[in-house]
């Protein structure tokens, strides 16, 4: 097989069994793993070190040097466990759900390769509990496994240095909560307990999940690890354009041609993403700014189009390349509006552990609710601007409010303009001419977005 | 303390209702889980889960019952029921309509299918449909976003949602299950 220039999306065809086993094996499946039989744990993380994969959840740090922190050797413990996190629940995140509906076999050689580095004999797969498909065909795949020696007892019936290598997986389907996404929240999930970040340090490396040395990696990370081992680590840094490694799944909605998500080289331009790629803006509608990495992540403006999707290019403009899939808006939603929409859903999903998050998130919807109607002051925005203060890194307990009010600040900086006409004209301007149709729908607005049958302790 | 599952059986009151009760295949299932578990509370939300797919909803019979099974205390079990969007703690009726609320999905005209849906029903979100039939629960961001505006029902995903197709749609899933 010759080195391919999209190695996780190469399975994905038209055939409508392209996830099953015959399928993923045809087009070179469970190649990587079998390499990695013929290695030693050290060379495998070695190989995964040089790669520079970021993990490709959101936060980007280093999968390598992660994992370097997992005790290993003769006096580690026995047991370690390895998760993939496939939470995905990032407003406007979607490639999570490509990867695991069609190539669940890649999870699950990722994982293997896991469990062959650090010497871990059980992993998870932590899936969202919407995600039916994607648990149908991901539990089809295990017992695919099953049956050929994939998972289970003696793997391929090849030891290594003459031992088996045995390995199981366990799909635990979640009951729904944005906070799970959080490692160590995910870790309390797992443990059957209410969803609240844990302290840190100890790292989850170290004592992780039933207090063992554990690993979370996003299911995109997870994808990239058979082929860094299939194809060498130095293939995979070449696959970038600019200073990433790899490929990466981005993806575009919002008002464009072409909705959707593409593998891409890292540092592909957000243009070429944009224009080319999903087709441009609809007819009628203009380019206002867009989330380059779902809806944690600050705006971006049109003159920013030609930056690279790059971590530290993303970074150096004061976003976040986050999750590489971009929310576009368009010149007829109001800001206000869609920054409303992202912080009460992060309110929402607050765990309610610390303060800023728990008051402060709730407090920054009611004002931007009371902007929105037409009754806003000019001290709301600089109220607004406190808030974001207080929810900034170090004053919470885990990423959600900074995350949460990347959107808002940005959108205080880029659309203040927006933020003003609202106060001053005591309207939303976007919706002024639907006066009529406002108020017809302005109680199910409000009532729509308070969406719980009991199932939330808000 | 936590009752033994026997005791509590005397206790509540036997009125003929199921609910008062573990079925054979719910002791089964739960027999399962907690084999493979390291410790009870770890299957909390798996057991939540599993009698939420036999009976809709967990009630708080229900949840007496399987703390007693399971051996965690009614509090640290309901601190986990209430936590998690997906288990509920309120009856609801046939078919759970999940439209996405998330921000890919407004900008293409969510919120007008919401509002539409709760036209067409009566209901508004965390509301049931008089004949039980439905339930209106709008979930955050369902990772369908280039199908913008969808819905999960019954286990689907609805792509390309409109104010005019979801009038149908509704229709066409109340007819299924009839």
């Amino acid at each position: 097989m010759t080195s391919p220039l999209n190695p996780l999306t190469r399975f994905i065809t038209d055939k409508a069994n392209c996830w099953q086993l015959s399928e993923y094996l045809s087009h070179g499946g469970y190649d990587g793993l079998t390499r990695a039989m013929e290695m030693s744990a050290d060379e495998l993380l070695d190989s995964i070190k040089q790669s520079n994969l970021r993990g490709r959840g959101g936060a980007g740090f280093p999968t390598g040097l992660k994992w370097s922190f997992v005790p290993r050797g003769a006096d580690a413990p026995r047991e370690k466990y390895l998760i993939v996190n496939a939470d995905e629940m990032e407003p406007g995140a979607f490639k999570d759900r490509w990867l695991l509906e069609q190539t669940p076999h890649q999870i699950i050689e990722g994982l293997l390769i896991g469990g062959l580095t650090l010497g871990a004999t059980q992993g998870y797969i932590f899936l969202r509990g919407d995600y039916y498909l994607a648990e149908e065909r991901l539990q089809q795949a295990i017992e695919e496994c099953k049956q050929h020696q994939l998972l289970g007892r003696d793997i391929l019936g090849r030891g290594i240095q003459g031992q088996a290598f045995n390995f199981e997986i366990h799909l635990h389907s979640s009951a729904g909560r944005y906070i799970c996404g959080e490692e160590t929240a995910l870790i309390n999930a797992m443990e059957g307990k209410r969803a609240t970040p844990r302290a840190k340090p100890p790292f989850p490396q170290v004592v992780g999940l039933w207090g063992k040395p554990t690993i979370v990696n996003n299911v995109e990370t997870f994808c990239n690890l058979p082929h860094i081992i299939n194809f060498g680590s130095d293939w995979f840094k070449a696959l970038g354009k600019g200073q990433d490694a790899g490929t990466k799944i981005f993806g575009v909605s919002g008002r464009v041609k072409r909705p959707g998500l593409w593998e891409l080289p890292m540092g592909t331009s957000i243009r070429e993403i944009i224009e080319h790629h999903a087709g441009g803006m609809c007819d009628g509608y203009r380019l206002k700014g867009f989330l380059p990495g779902g809806g944690s992540t600050d705006f971006l403006l049109e003159e920013h189009l030609d930056a690279l999707m790059d971590y530290d290019e993303i970074s150096k403009l004061g976003s976040r390349m986050g999750t590489g899939t971009i929310i576009i808006l368009d010149d007829k939603y109001c800001p206000v509006s869609m920054v409303l929409n992202l912080v009460r859903f992060f309110a929402q999903e607050s765990c309610g552990w610390c303060t800023p998050c728990r008051d402060g998130l709730p407090w920054a919807v009611s004002l931007l609710e009371k902007i929105e109607r037409g009754e806003g002051e000019p001290k709301d925005i600089d109220q607004l601007e406190d808030l974001c203060d207080f929810a900034a890194p170090g004053n919470t307990f885990c990423a959600l409010a900074p995350g949460a009010v990347e959107p808002l600040q940005s959108a205080l900086k880029y659309f203040r303009q927006d933020f003003e006409t609202h106060i001053k004209h005591q309207c939303c301007p976007y919706h002024d001419e639907r006066v009529a149709k406002k108020a017809a729908t302005a109680k199910t607005q409000g009532a729509l977005n308070t969406n719980r049958v009991g199932g939330c302790d808000e | 303390m936590t009752q033994s599952y026997e005791q509590l059986l005397r206790i509540l009151p036997s009125n003929g209702d199921d609910s008062s009760q573990l079925s054979p295949c719910e002791i089964k299932q739960l027999d399962k889980l907690l084999a493979s578990a390291p410790y009870p509370a770890a299957v909390s939300i798996d057991a939540l889960k599993l009698i939420q797919q036999q009976r809709g909803w967990v009630s708080d019979a229900c949840l007496s019952i399987l703390s007693a099974y399971i051996h965690v205390s009614i509090a640290d079990l309901d601190s986990v029921a209430t936590f998690y969007n997906l288990i509920f703690r309120q009856a609801v009726g046939e078919i759970v309509l999940h439209p996405c609320d998330g921000i890919s999905c407004d900008l293409m005209g969510g919120v007008e299918v919401r509002a539409a849906i709760s036209q067409k029903l009566h209901i508004e979100p965390g509301e049931t449909t008089p004949d039980k039939r439905f339930t209106l629960i709008p979930l955050p961001c369902l990772g369908a976003c280039d199908k913008a505006p969808v819905m999960i029902a019954s286990k689907q995903v609805y792509p390309h949602l409109t104010v005019r197709n979801i009038a149908q749609l509704i229709d066409e899933l109340e007819e299924n299950k009839k």
